[in-house]
């Protein structure tokens, strides 16, 4: 199943945020959307995902989903969206309540999700008993329970601590690694963009416009290696040089708001 | 030719200067009512001012009609218990607030819902509320009297109405409170609305519903006593009326010492349902 953007544009009220942004996500594709502050890279992935109308433009799905997809277009949460009133393993079933699947099938699903994101000790943990790292991973065992076809990630990293970040990041290169499931990736960590991505999408400062697609040229599985290195620091820095002067200039903006 | 500085002298080290602990420096602005000895001197203050005040009686210092005595005061209670008329006079009371609190709570957190969660029902709701919340509930009384006759039913009403503000207030206060984020993450799983109100929405808003609850049942006894003294031969506060008009201090003070002990036991069943209820937090 492909994810289009399809000539999205939005406004909120006068303020125009996204003019014109078009890509398309292919099945088993891994799209990073990367640019400075303020460029509407989350509006855009609200958009993607239904939850924000455009003001012009649409998002569109080519092809079918996975037969057992429950929820073909699933979130992943900066600031996690976990129920505090609900134990860990009530979180990663809540969306399959009304997906009419019953209680020993949901209770399936429900253990073989924590159990790929290591949280099967935890179950009947409450949110404000984990660290950030853990509710991230509960976020993850919510979205996987569904079997999404394409994970919508919104600073999934952002809010947590360097070493957290890195085993996320591992997950995320485990659980992306079959081409099973596509992600659109929102950062402003440029390193992350190119562990994960396949494609980045650089936005321009605000109205964030789609300045260069930039396909990463070393194949995941590969990109540890000490050989990539040299090639992934370039890329980091030609990113870097084309975002640096607009980041300053909405950095400055930001402050004079 | 600029002289070069001397290389300063190395610090002596101040190994004979003798080491002074840091000052703690944090405490204070944490005040904790749950600690058990914070507890206790809660208790030995009530009891210190109860002492002093039966002393002061004792003595002579204050004249028993204008303020009885503790002891008195006990006495006024037990005789009032012995001779049923405390809870002839409570029931009428309980089941005034009862109704009256469940009719207004239930009507308040439908209102509340309605506007937390339809535009439309927020303007005209908010409207309404805005322009009949400030009037004391009280003074509307004998308007009630004169629609409902002179039975039970002003006085329920006037208690349901009381409640109902307040409650509705409250339920879209929380309902407003309920984070964003959450209904947005139920939404990106297409969770229905009905399912998003009552597993997001509800539990969400509950914390303010239940600090409602608290102000309500104040309210709920204000307006009992109020209703009772100005229409009600029975009631705790028909009796309080009663008591002072015979110039019997002590009984007075008895009833408003059942007053304060109704409060006490509505607060402390509330923080059972909190406990209960929001044990999450």
């Amino acid at each position: 199943m492909d994810l289009i953007a399809d000539h999205i544009s939005h406004r909120f009220g006068a303020l125009d945020v996204l003019d014109d942004v078009s890509f398309t996500l292919g099945a088993g594709e891994v799209v990073a959307i990367v640019g400075p502050s303020g460029c509407g890279k989350s509006t855009l992935l609200s958009i993607l995902g239904g939850l924000l109308q455009p003001s012009a433009g649409a998002a569109r799905l080519r092809g079918a989903p996975p037969a057992d997809s429950l929820n073909p277009l699933t979130f992943v949460f900066q600031d996690f969206a976990l129920l505090p009133w609900c134990t860990v393993e009530a979180n990663v079933e809540f969306p399959l309540l009304h997906t009419g699947l019953s209680i020993t099938e949901r209770r399936a699903v429900v253990d073989d999700a924590l159990r790929r994101t290591g949280l099967s000790e935890f179950r009947t943990t409450f949110p404000k008993q984990l660290s950030g790292g853990m509710r991230q991973r509960v976020g993850i065992a919510r979205a996987l329970a569904v079997k999404p076809a394409i994970l919508l990630m919104d600073e999934p990293l952002s809010a947590l601590d360097s070493q957290t970040r890195e085993l996320l990041m591992e997950d995320f290169i485990g659980l992306l690694a079959d081409g099973a499931m596509g992600a659109v990736y929102v950062t402003h960590n440029l390193e992350e963009a190119i562990r994960l991505a396949d494609r980045i999408v650089v936005l321009s400062r605000r109205p964030g416009r789609v300045r260069e697609v930039i396909a990463v040229p070393v194949k995941r599985s590969e990109r540890g290696d000490m050989s990539a290195r040299g090639q992934l620091l370039a890329l980091q820095n030609d990113l870097w040089s084309l975002i640096r002067k607009q980041a300053i200039d909405a950095e400055r903006e930001v402050q004079h708001a | 030719m600029l002289e070069r500085a001397k290389p300063a002298e190395p610090r002596q080290p101040e190994a004979k200067a003798e080491a002074r602990q840091v000052r703690f420096r944090g405490a204070g602005f944490v005040p904790s009512a749950d600690r058990q000895g914070d507890w206790i001197a809660g208790w030995i203050a009530l009891l210190a001012v109860l002492a002093l005040w039966q002393l002061a009686g004792s003595a002579g210092l204050v004249n028993p009609l204008f303020l009885p005595t503790p002891l008195s005061i006990g006495r006024a209670t037990y005789q009032l218990a012995a001779s049923g008329a405390l809870w002839h006079h409570l029931s009428y009371s309980l089941m005034r607030i009862g109704v009256g609190w469940v009719l207004g709570t239930v009507a308040g957190i439908a209102v509340g819902f309605a506007i937390g969660l339809f535009t439309v029902a927020r303007s005209v709701g908010i409207t309404f509320i805005s322009a009949l919340f400030p009037i004391p509930k009280i003074a509307l009384l004998p308007l009630l009297i004169l629609w409902l006759g002179i039975g039970e039913e002003p006085k329920i009403a006037t208690i349901a109405l009381g409640v109902f503000f307040s409650t509705a207030i409250s339920v879209y206060g929380g309902v407003d409170a309920v984070p964003r984020n959450l209904i947005r993450m139920a939404q990106s799983f297409n969770v229905p609305f009905s399912t998003i109100v009552r597993r997001v929405i509800w539990p969400g808003a509950l914390p303010s519903i239940l600090a409602g609850f608290r102000i309500t049942a104040s309210v709920a006894l204000l307006l009992v006593v109020s209703a009772e003294m100005i229409g009600a031969e029975y009631g705790i506060g028909a009796f309080v009326l009663q008591a002072g008009n015979l110039m019997q201090t002590d009984q007075l003070l008895a009833g408003v010492v059942i007053l304060s002990l109704f409060g006490l036991a509505v607060g402390k069943l509330i923080n059972l349902l909190e406990a209960r209820l929001l044990h999450w937090r």
